[in-house]
């Protein structure tokens, strides 16, 4: 009866904090058109989570392709379908394994700084002191880092991409000889625009709600510094969940499309 | 007493209530210019509200706020950053920005009320000159985390000067702070409103800062005004609610 109840109040809170969350990306809408744009503060942004991410996605997308590619190798060259593998890693890689696996460190690195970032700036006042100040903090503070995750994300999703199948060639060249022209041809072969576009475009929506759940996270973030904590914790949370839902949404609408 | 001086602030019956948590119930009072106002209560009674209430951070239910002759509620949002660049405020905790050094701390007021100001160059003249009279003048290259919480709180009121305000609303100045800098910073706001006319309101729980600084005191006890007079004229009363802050 108890766990029932816990299930109820559980889902209750879950459409509440859906609702605010909306409410908060339609006040986004409204506000990110309201001149004067903050491009200074924008461009910091844009720095700091490039620069904060860079090397963590790089790394990361060098060793998936790595293994990704050691691990199905003996199983292709069982199947004798060795020739196949680079279309397969690519394809993998480029439709759900890079995004997917950037969104996620990206979720975790710059949701949660965001989230701390902003909740800390609530708790000491310095959001107030920016209102006293003449300045609408959502302009400047959530509209500039929603907007950079979301022109961010898809970048880093670019370049982890990338860095993943150099780290797939480099096991082929060394177990298997196959030349990088040969290698990347076979790559370019098999990727097609129906591979590349929609991976591309989900990873704006990617960048946009991590943007969205750290930034809301933070700017309503309340009890003190221990909520700061928490704040961050659940803006990596809650970013990760609604990457998987759009992930999933987005492959279903692509399937739609493309059968 | 003071019929013959003018009236700043006029805060008339405001109310505040949070969920069904009545913090203010028709409070009352009145900043006369040039005046240091201090306002004593409780830890919760509801001064940090009444302050932001006061300052547009904070939309009340009920009663009516004047800063300056001209009414809060109907102000537009334009009026009311042209107000807030008359009314200084020092937070609790001091809210400096902690991304920035301290010259950026500075300017970021200054740069953003620019319809006031206009396009500020060179800023470091009236940031030095802020900082100078706080006393903090080597201070400017320095992020808010090397300083102590005494710096950060003269480097807050610098970030107020810098726009020159009419009126200064001090929220605790002095809490969490050791009794010397308490001292020094106690100073530091009677040597400014000296220096700048600045009429101010000051919260605090410190008596010790009040009976130096207060022109006159206010009481704010369950919501409302309980009790309205000079440092001596309330440390003189009878009554136990009273007498309970001025206890030694
Ligand atoms: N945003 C809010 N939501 C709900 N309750 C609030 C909110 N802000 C303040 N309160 C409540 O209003 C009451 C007064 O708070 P306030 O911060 O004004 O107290 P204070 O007099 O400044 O106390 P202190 O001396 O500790 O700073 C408290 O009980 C607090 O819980
Ligand atoms: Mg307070």
């Amino acid at each position: 009866m108890n766990t029932f109840r816990n299930f109820i109040t559980s889902i209750r809170s879950f459409l509440f904090e859906t609702g605010e969350l909306a409410f908060f990306a339609g006040r986004f809408f409204k506000e990110v058109f309201n001149r004067p744009f903050e491009w200074k503060e924008f461009a910091r942004q844009c720095y700091h989570i490039g620069n904060k991410s860079l090397f963590l996605v790089a790394v990361t997308g060098f060793i998936i392709g790595l293994v990704f590619t050691l691990q199905s190798r003996p199983k292709m060259i069982e199947l004798g379908a060795v020739a196949w593998l680079p279309s397969m890693v690519s394809i993998s890689i480029i439709r759900e394994i890079g995004p997917i696996i950037t969104a996620l460190i990206c979720a975790g690195r710059i949701g949660s700084g965001i989230g701390a970032e902003l909740g800390s700036m609530r708790v000491t006042e310095q959001i107030d002191a920016m209102e006293v100040s003449g300045t609408n903090p959502f302009k400047f503070l959530v509209v500039t880092r929603i907007l950079a995750t979301t022109l961010m994300i898809p970048l880093l999703v670019i370049m982890s991409d990338a860095v993943a199948l150099f780290g797939s060639f480099l096991v082929e060249n060394i177990k298997g000889d196959v030349s990088f022209t040969l290698y990347f041809d076979e790559v370019f072969r098999a990727i097609q625009f129906s591979d590349f576009f929609p991976a591309t475009l989900k990873t704006f929506f990617f960048g946009f709600a991590i943007g969205l759940v750290g930034c809301y996270k933070g700017y309503y973030c309340k009890h003190g510094t221990a909520g700061v904590g928490k704040t961050a914790n659940a803006a990596v949370v809650e970013a990760s969940m609604l990457v998987f839902i759009l992930d999933f949404t987005a492959v279903l609408v692509t399937d739609i499309f493309t059968s | 007493m003071n019929s013959d001086r003018k009236p700043v602030i006029i805060i008339k019956n405001l109310s505040k209530t949070f969920g069904d948590h009545k913090v203010l119930n028709q409070f009352t009072m009145e900043l006369y210019e040039g005046e240091t106002l201090v306002i004593m209560g409780k830890s919760g009674s509801g001064k940090s509200v009444m302050i932001r209430c006061l300052i547009g951070l904070e939309n009340h239910d009920g009663g009516q706020i004047t800063i300056m002759g001209k009414n809060l509620d109907t102000m537009d949002a334009a009026t009311l950053n042209e107000i807030r660049t008359e009314v200084g405020f020092l937070f609790q905790g001091s809210a400096l920005y902690d991304s920035m050094s301290v010259r950026e701390n500075l300017e970021f007021p200054l740069r953003r009320h620019f319809k006031k100001f206009g396009e500020i160059g060179d800023a470091t003249p009236l940031v030095m000159e802020a900082l100078d009279s706080v006393g903090l003048g080597q201070t400017i290259d320095l992020m808010p985390e090397e300083l102590s919480g005494g710096m950060k709180r003269r480097i807050a009121m610098a970030r107020t000067l810098i726009l020159k305000p009419k009126i200064i609303l001090y929220d605790e100045p002095t809490t969490g702070l050791d009794p010397i800098t308490s001292k020094e910073i106690v100073l530091l706001m009677k040597s400014i409103q000296q220096t700048y006319k600045t009429s101010s309101i000051v919260i605090t729980h410190d008596v010790d800062c009040a009976r130096f600084i207060a022109d006159r005191m206010i009481l704010l006890i369950d919501g409302v005004n309980y009790a309205e007079g000079t440092y001596e004229e309330l440390d003189r009363s009878q009554d136990p609610k009273i007498q309970a802050f001025f206890k030694k």
